[in-house]
């Protein structure tokens, strides 16, 4: 009798344990395999987007996003990246350098003002940082990063 | 009976239990597993290694001092204290005390005196006969508001045998580009991207009362005084981004070398020419920055000092210490180890560094080729090549009895180099 409770109590808990485990397991794996349901003009955005990432971007933010260590921060989902999108177009329009906290961590490191990109490629880059690196946001437009850049020379 | 198979049963599930997560804690505290030789890396036959403390923190430069105490400097203070005391007993490295509500990089010990710096400020501590700080609460401001902007803002620190102090007050800038824009020259060299020099002993010094000893050099994190040559050496960082800025004069592959990260004799007055030029070391030429001309072939003004020793791009030097001991073979006495932190600015090419060089010295000079003398911070190849190293060497100390010490900023660890005939 005694054996047979405590074997259930122990069966119980290894099955407590496994749901639990396979719950992570299993929350982990669908935040990374999100169906993408986005346009194609999403999806031709995200690719033309990736070329200028790799040009501009990724000698600081990485190849995978994730920054460098106390310097340059990580694009993963930060709440500048997946948050308020005209404050997003400002940080490549006029660079950033404030003693900001990023997930948990400051970072030295001055980013120039991009400036110099095409509205259009802004709205690209951005929104292929917004679909890559494990991040899932709605595209930038190219309407928006034109008056967010009207809005500066005002 | 069955009472005892059950209390076996549950125990047994216990002790499962117990051994999985404590394996989980294990993991998350990042332990160091006692069963890897020297920690980890692969050193030069007849030398070990072990890991004497970890989880310490943002553990930037380390002084030992000659009763064998440990201090370190912390980047950012941990519980409201920036510089922690280590003794040391059978192997392993225990906090004994810890003070100072800053963060920073540098710190040394210096005829009875312990010095530190934040990122602004120069301060001291002096020590008793045992070398123990006497008043940890109350040091005394050697130097104050030195440019924090950010970027390159560590202020390392060394002392030479007359009194004075040197602290690097890095660029707060790439290439200075966003503050020359007319090419009239870089009007930031006035209070940063050199070397100032002060009294070690006078309180409340300001640039003022300082001496801007050396300028052109972008950012210093490693530097210490040759006793033998009685002369400050540093170790610059180079530029970044000639690929990214001018891929029209420079290919990925090229960028991801240069260029160098250069060791310099200084001596008072000497410009090492940055922002104007860098250093090739695969053409031994120090050549004009494309900023103001240059296109990659052309040289640089030939008034600016030549490194003394160049080493590949990108690698970050941190640490430098003139071994003086007597523990390592003869070769390594007044020889030269460099903590290189690793790179970032290689990409899209594969991320080196996050290794110890051992660069040999001949009546104080540079004298043959540099050598990897503790490689595998990194964990493995594929952490280096991406550039996601478990632990980064930052800081270089020697013992009383000729052991080398190297922190680790990444992990907060501690290893301790030994050699055994
Ligand atoms: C020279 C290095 C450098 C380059 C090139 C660079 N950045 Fe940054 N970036 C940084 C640094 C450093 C910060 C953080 C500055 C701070 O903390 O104040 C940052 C911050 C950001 C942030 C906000 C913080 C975060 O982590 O979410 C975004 C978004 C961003 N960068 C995107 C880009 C994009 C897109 C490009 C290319 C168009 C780019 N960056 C190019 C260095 C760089």
């Amino acid at each position: 009798m005694k054996f047979k409770f405590s074997a259930t109590v122990f069966a119980i808990l290894m099955c407590i344990s496994l749901i639990v485990n396979a719950q992570t397991k299993h929350k982990s794996k669908s935040a990374a395999k999100a169906p993408v349901n986005s346009s194609n003009a999403d999806a031709s955005s995200i690719m033309a987007g990736k070329k200028v990432f790799v040009q501009y971007c990724l000698s600081c933010h990485q190849a995978d996003g994730a920054g460098v260590q106390r310097l340059n921060p990580p694009l993963i989902k930060t709440p500048y990246v997946l948050g308020d999108k005209n404050k997003l177009i400002n940080i490549v329009l006029k660079g950033f350098s404030e003693d900001v906290e990023i997930n948990g961590e400051y970072y030295s490191n001055t980013m120039p003002a991009h400036d110099f990109l095409k509205d259009q490629e802004i709205a690209d880059v951005l929104t292929y940082v917004r679909n890559s690196f494990g991040n899932k946001a709605s595209a930038i437009k190219l309407a928006e990063v034109t008056s967010a850049r009207a809005a500066i020379k005002k | 009976m069955n009472k005892r198979v059950s209390f076996i049963f549950l125990l047994s599930a216990f002790l499962m239990i117990g051994l999985l997560s404590f394996k989980l804690i294990k993991g998350i505290e990042g332990k160091s597993n006692p069963e890897v030789p020297n920690a980890g890396l692969t050193l030069p036959a007849g030398f070990n290694a072990a890991v004497i403390a970890e989880n310490l923190g943002g553990t930037r430069h380390i002084a030992v001092s000659p009763k064998g105490d440990i201090y370190i400097k912390l980047d950012r203070p941990r519980n409201g204290k920036g510089i922690l005391v280590l003794h040391e007993n059978a192997g392993k490295a225990e906090v004994k005390t810890s003070f100072g509500d800053y963060g920073g990089t540098g710190i040394a010990i210096k005829d009875g005196y312990l010095y530190a710096s934040s990122n602004k400020d120069i301060y001291r501590y002096k020590l008793n006969a045992a070398n123990e700080v006497i008043s940890p609460d109350q040091p005394e401001t050697i130097v104050t508001g030195l440019l924090d902007r950010r970027a390159h803002n560590s202020k390392s620190i060394t002392l030479d045998n007359d009194g004075n102090i040197y602290v690097n007050v890095g660029a707060y800038s790439n290439i200075c580009s966003e503050f020359d824009k007319d090419k009239k020259g870089c009007p930031i060299l006035d209070s940063a991207g050199g070397i100032w020099q002060f009294k070690a002993d006078k309180l409340n010094q300001t640039y003022a009362n300082g001496v801007r000893y050396a300028t052109g050099l972008r950012n210093v994190v490693g530097l210490d005084w040759n006793q033998q040559d009685n002369q400050l050496f540093v170790m610059q960082h180079g530029r970044d981004q000639l690929h990214g800025l001018f891929p029209q004069y420079y290919t990925d592959k090229q960028s991801a070398v240069l260029p160098a990260e250069c060791m310099y004799a200084l001596k008072k007055g000497d410009n090492a020419g940055w922002p104007y030029m860098y250093y090739d070391h695969e053409q031994h030429k120090k050549m004009l920055g494309p900023e103001y001309g240059g296109d990659g072939k052309k040289e640089a003004d030939p008034k600016f000092i030549d490194p003394v020793a160049a080493y590949p791009g990108h690698l970050a030097p941190d640490g430098l210490l003139f071994y003086t001991g007597s523990q390592f073979p003869a070769k390594y006495k007044n020889g030269a180890f460099i903590a290189f932190h690793g790179s970032w600015n290689r990409a899209p090419e594969p991320q080196a560094g996050y290794f110890v060089v051992f660069q040999p010295f001949k009546n104080g000079k540079p004298d043959g080729q540099w050598e990897v003398f503790a490689n595998g911070f990194s964990g493995s190849p594929e952490n280096t090549a991406s550039g996601h190293a478990v632990h980064r060497p930052c800081g270089l100390a020697q013992g009383p009895d000729g052991s080398l010490y190297i922190t680790d900023d990444a992990k907060g660890s501690v290893y301790k180099i030994s050699y055994k005939k």
